[in-house]
């Protein structure tokens, strides 16, 4: 194509070309020279407001304390405990969501094309569903979860599911999409293979990358979580760094920050792994056009 | 077509063929019942719960959950959270559309570009109650900014401004609300082909003619879309406010919460359904816009 426009006014066309490149490198420093400072500023002040020690000095003290287990355990055991619980919270949440979709969502591929609909509806309905409105709900649904399987905080499990199903609906969906699960199904049945071997020998090994990228995506969403812990009266990571604000603001900004930090370490591993996947993608259509 | 049985499916069907194949398709059902009883018990039924329990009293059925709506209080919470998500979406939108489009120029593998992406995800997405904090640190009695401006001999008159519904959280909502602009609509500027720009180039159009009558007109429904899901998000927004205002309930998710803890006054449990049903209809309402939008959106930019 700029083959074609430059035979008609090959310098004039090259010198607008460039001088748009220039205006838009400007343009693009100076909208990221604002963001950064936008949204660096107020990471920039948790890290300051951290490090006081109150006599106009600076101190390391908080965050000794917070990367020392045992210390915080001391002082601040809803803390610790809130950290412990999220984590354990994230693997069950991504464990039953990986056990529930994924076989549900091949499965439906293969054998029931027709309920695809549906069960994308289900899967992304939640995103239009505020999570307050489901903490309503769910209170009713949760006293009969308590009467069962008792009051622990692990339980919560249950709900994120149903909050993170949309984010791992489409990872999973993207990763089903980019390989042909119905030929290769086709292939390993007619060689004899069972359904569970067609899952286990095929379907998963190829979506390792997807489901990475789900449960990513999901520990990030379920370390973060407030809204429904808050409401039902349990303890998580979020839920602590809100209490422990009441009386440390210090420490609640201490942990609120790593709690930041550890997301976008996760998320920034996530986006390397995605981009493993979509290149194969992205050289198929640059040979197409 | 299911699946590799296509040979047997050709044969005529005889009495025993016809009762496997029913048999078959039972079993395929059954794989999918864990999934389905699993959303039905986590999240039809929440949402079942407060559909009909906005219209449940002590003596049964009742309106008089959907008319406490109308209490000033939480009458206008309701018109707060729409303003509030108004004016975060449209903001957020125009900065959040900059941002992206500086974010769609720059290179593609860049670092620079990966770190702000997933800042924006961060952001977008997991801010919450880490976000509240960060505004504390900032711009809080003690914050950062507020000691700078002080030493720079301006003080702020109104020392409260961060609390209130109408000021500091309109801050600290484009907080989350630019992150998820950019998120959404990156890969609609992407979309974007070189292609259309060089072909006005050659019929002689300049950057103007391309923005007003070639990507404008194609960015405009995915814009309106980004905007809508913008205010949803702003609209069902709690943590970052629960966090922030501990005193009054100058939103609708404030309300909310308050009514569902409320033990004080009986019915408040159903008066906080009525208002959680208030919320899904108004966000029912944007979303349904939005995906109409979407299916124009779907048109040009369909990848």
């Amino acid at each position: 194509m700029a083959g074609l426009v430059s035979t008609r006014d090959g310098r004039g066309r090259a010198s607008l070309r460039r001088r748009r490149l220039r205006g838009g490198a400007v343009f693009r420093l100076v909208t990221f020279a604002i963001a950064g400072l936008f949204f660096g500023l107020p990471l920039v002040a948790m890290a300051e407001f951290t490090t006081r020690n109150g006599r106009g000095g600076r101190t390391l003290e908080t965050w000794a304390t917070l990367t020392n287990f045992s210390k915080m355990n001391e002082s601040y055991p809803d803390l610790k405990n809130g950290i412990v619980v999220s984590l354990g919270l994230a693997a069950v949440a991504v464990s039953i969501m990986l056990v529930l979709l994924l076989p549900t969502m091949t499965w439906v591929r293969l054998r029931l094309p027709r309920l695809g609909k549906t069960v994308q509806f289900l899967c992304l309905l939640p995103l239009s569903i505020p999570a307050i409105v489901l903490v309503v709900g769910l209170v009713p649904v949760y006293a009969w979860v308590t009467y069962f399987l008792g009051e622990s905080t692990i339980w919560l499990c249950f709900a994120y599911v149903v909050l993170i199903l949309p984010f791992a609906y489409r990872a999973l969906d993207a990763g089903l999409s980019a390989i042909d699960v119905k030929t290769l199904s086709e292939a390993a049945r007619s060689l004899g293979a069972s359904w569970f071997m067609v899952f286990r020998a095929i379907v998963v090994p190829n979506m390792g990358t997807a489901m990475l990228s789900a449960a990513f995506l999901s520990v990030a969403l379920v370390l973060g979580e407030f809204t429904v812990a808050n409401l039902l009266s349990r303890n998580n990571l979020q839920v602590a760094i809100f209490m422990v604000g009441k009386s440390n603001a210090s420490m609640s900004i201490a942990a609120a920050l790593s709690s930041l930090i550890f997301a976008f370490g996760v998320l920034f591993v996530m986006s390397f792994v995605g981009n493993g996947r979509r290149r194969p993608a992205d050289g198929r259509s640059s040979k197409e056009s | 077509m299911i699946d590799g049985s296509v040979t047997t499916r050709c044969a005529p069907p005889t009495k025993r063929g016809r009762a496997s194949s029913v048999y078959r398709s039972l079993v395929a059902f059954l794989g999918v019942v864990p999934f389905f009883a699993y959303v039905a018990v986590f999240f039809l039924v929440p949402t079942l719960v407060v559909a009909f329990g906005a219209f449940m009293g002590p003596q049964g059925l009742t309106t008089h959950n959907i008319s406490a709506l109308a209490q000033p209080q939480i009458a206008s919470s309701l018109l707060h959270s729409v303003i509030l998500a108004g004016v975060t979406a449209v903001i957020g939108a125009v900065f959040g559309s900059l941002l992206s489009y500086a974010v769609a120029t720059s290179r593609r593998d860049g670092l620079v570009r990966r770190v702000f992406t997933t800042l924006c995800g961060v952001l977008a997405q997991f801010g919450g109650v880490a976000l509240a904090f960060a505004f504390v640190a900032t711009v809080g009695a003690q914050g950062l900014l507020t000691i700078w401006l002080q030493r720079m001999g301006m003080t702020i008159s109104d020392s409260q401004w961060v609390y209130e519904w109408d000021k500091g959280l309109v801050v600290v909502y484009l907080y989350f609300q630019i992150p998820l602009m950019v998120l959404v609509f990156l890969p609609a500027i992407e979309g974007l082909r070189p292609e259309w720009r060089e072909a006005t180039q050659t019929l002689g159009g300049g950057s103007w003619r391309y923005w007003r009558h070639v990507a404008g007109p194609v960015l405009t429904p995915p814009f309106i879309g980004a905007l809508l899901l913008l205010f949803a998000n702003a609209f069902s927004a709690y943590a970052t406010v629960a966090v922030l205002i501990s005193q009054a309930s100058p939103v609708l998710t404030l309300n909310i919460a308050g009514a569902m803890s409320s033990e004080v006054v009986l019915g408040q449990a159903n008066v906080a359904k009525a208002m959680a049903l208030a919320m899904v209809v108004v966000v029912a309402l944007v979303m349904t816009l939005q995906a109409l939008v979407e299916r124009r959106t779907s048109k040009w930019l369909a990848s």
